[in-house]
């Protein structure tokens, strides 16, 4: 399939965005199968991987064709957020992530299913999805923070290491009208109740400046996304064209 | 307003005969993801259909049924297109749909007027919402949910308390 050109340049910019969080996140989760804690837990991580992919497929059939996107680009033309790249860590961490994205996710395709935009016919759909993404994110946030002594402090840790990576999903993404300050409120309002209830702190220090991660969306990566990438892409750039 | 010819009716009625690829039970049409089906002639024809998730992997084995099902009654030509708008929801299932989830041991999703999960108090897995998810084995309203997410993306995993069997429920979207 070939970049669908009735679309202009700025919103192609803003599906790249937003297929490659939803690629590289569900790329992740799928890391996964075979290590979850529990057989339901690794059913629930593969399907929300599922569902972020069959995202990730219409986002970048917006952009081009979804393979070459997906499998022949570089790691600085990926246009990501740092968060979804991050590595999975321990189950504490892969909750934190799935806290702060999805929260993040729903909000923001909430809106874009509200607008008359390009966007609107995915994010309707999506947005139903994701609810449930975020429901399993803050179920087992509650159960964790407000669980064990261990527990708690494998999610208190983890909440903590990925803050810093949270300021960059409010930063303005051209062709994607949204209104980054309300966003980031509601983010906050909803993320600091969640952690509220499961008794845990709310992380200290800066989410967005010269101390905060962030720049995903102009191409640069932490150091773990390269190996990531390697790992997602070496069977098709091996075997190109290769099926069964 | 497009009318529907009533070859394209025909049609359409062969298309919906298609059994569901991962709950064979069910055809396309009592599932609600056959959209359309629009005839150029009556050699060329186009089916809209609707994915029951985003990225639902059935929906390419839907596409070639409807296509070998349309093939076999003579269509040269067809075209199966996918169709986001507007979003597929469970209470496009219909009610004869909803009886044979039931009857081969799902437990089928609940009408809403609204969507996404049914909101659930932390602490407990019981349903205590209303209407409460019935087991689909001995008709108890006492079950539990195991996880959010089972077998496939579109049903959650619930045990009944009363007869004790685990079960899948078509959970609500």
């Amino acid at each position: 399939m070939t970049a669908d050109m009735t679309l202009d340049a700025t919103t192609r910019t803003a599906a790249l965005a937003l297929g490659d969080d939803a690629l590289v996140l569900s790329h992740r989760l799928g890391e996964w199968a075979g290590h979850a804690p529990v057989l339901e837990e690794e059913v629930a991580l593969a399907n929300i991987a599922l569902d972020l992919l069959g995202q990730a497929r219409v986002l970048l059939s917006m952009v081009g064709d979804e393979d070459e996107l997906a499998y022949l680009r570089e790691e600085r033309a990926f246009r990501n957020l740092q968060l979804v790249e991050q590595p999975n860590g321990d189950f504490a961490h892969t909750i934190a992530r799935q806290l702060y994205f999805s929260t993040y996710q729903h909000l923001l395709y909430a809106e874009l299913a509200a607008a008359e935009g390009p966007f609107a016919p995915l994010a309707a759909k999506a947005v139903k999805e994701v609810a449930y993404h975020r429901d399993h994110a803050e179920q087992w946030t509650l159960r964790l923070g407000d669980g064990t002594d261990e527990s708690r402090e494998r999610m208190r840790r983890a909440c903590g290491a990925l803050w810093r990576f949270t300021g960059e999903m409010f930063q303005p993404v051209a062709g994607l009208d949204v209104d980054g300050t309300a966003l980031e409120a509601a983010w906050l309002a909803s993320v600091t109740a969640v952690l509220d209830r499961a008794t845990l702190p709310v992380p200290e220090g800066p989410r967005t400046g010269a101390w905060a991660a962030g720049a995903g969306r102009q191409g640069l990566h932490t150091e773990s996304f390269g190996r990531m990438l390697a790992e997602m892409q070496h069977l098709h750039r091996s075997h190109p064209g290769a099926s069964w | 307003m497009v009318t529907t010819t009533p070859l394209e009716a025909e049609l359409l009625e062969i298309a919906g005969a298609v059994p569901d690829p991962e709950l064979p039970v069910l055809t396309l049409q009592e599932l609600g993801v056959v959209r359309a089906v629009h005839a150029h002639g009556t050699d060329t024809v186009e089916v809209e259909l609707t994915p029951t998730y985003t990225g639902c992997p059935a929906i390419e084995a839907m596409s070639l049924d409807i296509e070998r099902a349309l093939h076999a009654h003579g269509v040269r030509d067809v075209t199966v297109r996918t169709v986001l708008t507007p979003a597929w929801s469970t209470d496009d299932i219909s009610a004869e749909g909803r009886r044979k989830l039931q009857e081969f041991g799902i437990a089928p999703p609940r009408v809403q007027r609204t969507t996404g999960p049914v909101p659930l108090t932390l602490g407990t897995t019981r349903t205590l919402t209303a209407p409460p998810v019935q087991c689909p084995h001995c008709g108890s309203a006492d079950t539990e949910l195991l996880s959010r997410f089972s077998s496939t993306a579109c049903k959650a995993l619930r045990r009944c308390l009363a007869c004790r069997e685990p079960f899948d429920h078509f959970k609500e979207l």
